[in-house]
């Protein structure tokens, strides 16, 4: 009998059984994503408000802000200033011939210098921010979380959201508008250098046309931009540090995905504070469009 | 008279007490219906191969990992419901000598040492420096290592950095995670030794986790052994002992008498191999 049994071959489903299988395959998988989406957000969310809850409630020590605002600020000003130099340089070869074609060379000025303080300096310097220090906070972060070094803050009565991510934050805030500016002055400078000296355009009407068209607003929507870029970059490094998986391949992960994560957001917000901004500037100037 | 009375009454409440203590991490038990009263001044070592709860254990008495069932009291309050403040004025009471010393790596000795210190008094700084050199000195530690920062020195020296460091704040407990692993067996051997000495000089509780049998029954007054639930039949125990240091090795549980003698238990190594590999946290 049991032999019989175990040499009789198993049915096989039928095709539209195993189409309905592969489907509720599908739907499940699906939903396990939905799920795990879901969680990480609200276990982003609540991070976020703790945060911003351990900020507003206590003033952090002078000792753990000021070397987080020479790691996120001073040390970071070469990289962007570099950066911010080619792409100035990069930004005026690439338009040249396309201006040179409708005679308009002398109005790269105003193209270089509006998509750089509006939208390349702050996601420049915020894409810099979040490779160089957002992914060194997280494996930082998440290091001393393996390494129990945030439990054994916590067991000598030292929140670590206080001591460790506020400071952060404050640096972040404190520094990007700081970089953005300087991103915007080292482009202009570098599309400036490269299109008046190497690709021979009139300096004076390069600068006429420039301060026609780049408004101060324009320099301050860039720099407004910058400091919801240096919040989510703090943000989303501190907690992937927190919430770091255990060894060496868990830091890895954690400083990966604060860059992934980071730059995502970054761009997400570009998206939506440029419309916002937009919406803004029109309500408050509506006669005055722009043309660029 | 009557004050006498009160700290006698003081005197005779248990220090830590674990009521039904459970932790689950998603669908795995740690630790299940726990019952376990630390008197003060007592200390007991916490015994168990690895995976078995030990730390967890030793976490949820403060506050670090939050129990999913039951309830852990220090000094008769739930550290889980108190406010942030009270939190933190409990855990000073705590003194923490983690398993690789947890020194923060951006730090030098000295301010490992000081951290405490000024984070909740308002010591100077050369008060400060007096104390850590005193605690620095009690674990046998020369002045010429405050400057240094934590990967400049060995294992045990980080180790004892560690014990000063949850000394500074003259502590009512001291939870010891595995003092003596990934030390050689003299250096083990000397940490026993510190650990007796502070005993000496501080007469406080201390709760030492630990599967080194050796140190176990050098500085323990009480050993209870904890087993992993995962291998447990049925609603079992999981503390399968629980007593003085001198008769565990004649203990009922054939599974405590294999512990202490470090045999792997012919019925039960297949289990046993299972166990051991499936979780890290102990």
């Amino acid at each position: 009998m049991n032999a019989a049994t175990a040499n009789a071959e198993p049915r096989r489903p039928g095709l539209l059984l195993r189409l309905l299988g592969a489907g509720a395959d599908a739907v499940a998988d699906f939903g396990k994503l939905m799920i795990d989406w879901a969680v990480a957000v609200g276990g982003m969310t609540i991070f976020s408000f703790r945060v911003v809850g351990w900020m507003l409630t206590r003033r952090p020590r002078r000792e753990t802000l000021l070397p987080n605002f020479y790691q996120v600020g001073v040390l970071s000003l070469p990289v962007v200033a570099l950066t911010g130099t080619f792409i100035g340089m990069v930004l005026a070869v690439q338009s040249y011939v396309q201006f040179r074609v409708m005679h308009l060379e002398t109005r790269l000025g105003a193209v270089i210098n509006m998509t750089l303080v509006r939208e390349l300096g702050p996601v420049l310097a915020a894409t810099m921010l979040a490779g160089r220090v957002g992914s060194a906070m997280a494996a930082e972060l998440g290091t001393m979380r393996v390494t129990e070094q945030i439990d054994a803050l916590a067991s000598m009565g030292a929140n670590p959201i206080h001591y460790l991510a506020v400071p952060r934050l404050l640096a972040c805030v404190f520094m990007i508008p700081s970089l953005t500016i300087m991103a915007d002055f080292m482009g202009v400078a570098g599309g400036y250098f490269y299109s008046v000296h190497v690709l021979g355009i009139d300096m004076h009407y390069y600068f006429v046309n420039s301060e026609e068209y780049v408004g101060s607003f324009d320099i301050f929507s860039g720099v407004f931009k910058s400091l919801f870029f240096g919040i989510a970059i703090a943000l989303v490094s501190c907690h992937r540090g927190f919430h770091c998986d255990a060894g060496a391949e868990g830091v890895g992960r954690a400083a990966t995905t604060a860059f992934v994560y980071s730059f995502v957001i970054i761009l997400v917000l570009d998206l939506g504070l440029g419309v916002f901004l937009d919406a803004v500037y029109n309500s408050i100037w509506p006669e005055g469009m722009k043309m660029m | 008279m009557a004050r006498e009375s009160g700290n006698e009454d003081i005197q005779d409440k248990p220090l830590v007490e674990a009521r039904g203590l459970g932790v689950s991490f998603g669908a795995q038990t740690v630790l299940r219906d726990i019952d376990l009263v630390v008197p003060r001044g007592q200390t007991l070592a916490i015994i168990g191969e690895s995976g078995c709860g030990k730390t967890v254990f030793l976490k949820t008495m403060i506050g670090l990992v939050a129990p999913t069932s039951g309830e852990m009291l220090f000094d008769g309050k739930n550290l889980q419901q108190l406010s942030e403040k009270e939190l933190t004025r409990q855990r000073i009471r705590f003194g923490f000598v983690f398993q690789n010393a947890a020194l923060f790596d951006s730090l030098s000795i000295e301010q490992n040492v000081a951290f405490p210190l000024r984070q909740h008094t308002e010591m100077t700084d050369d008060e400060i420096r007096e104390v850590v050199l005193a605690r620095l000195s009690e674990v046998g530690l020369a002045p010429d290592v405050m400057p240094k920062k934590p990967a400049e020195l060995s294992g045990g020296m980080r180790k004892r950095v560690g014990l000063a460091r949850a000394l500074a704040m003259n502590p009512d407990i001291l939870l010891y995670d595995e003092p003596t692993t990934g030390l050689d067996p003299i250096m083990s051997d000397v940490i026993g030794e510190l650990i007796l000495e502070t005993r000496k000089k501080h007469p406080i509780t201390s709760v030492v986790v630990t599967h080194d049998m050796r140190v176990a029954q050098k500085v323990a007054d009480r050993i209870v052994m904890l087993y992993p639930v995962a291998r447990l039949a049925g609603d079992e125990p999981q503390i399968l002992y629980d007593g003085e240091p001198g008769r565990i090795e004649s203990a009922r549980d054939e599974r405590v008498g294999q512990f202490v003698r470090g045999e792997a238990g012919v019925g039960d190594q297949g289990s046993g191999v299972r166990g051991r590999g499936s979780n890290g946290t102990n």
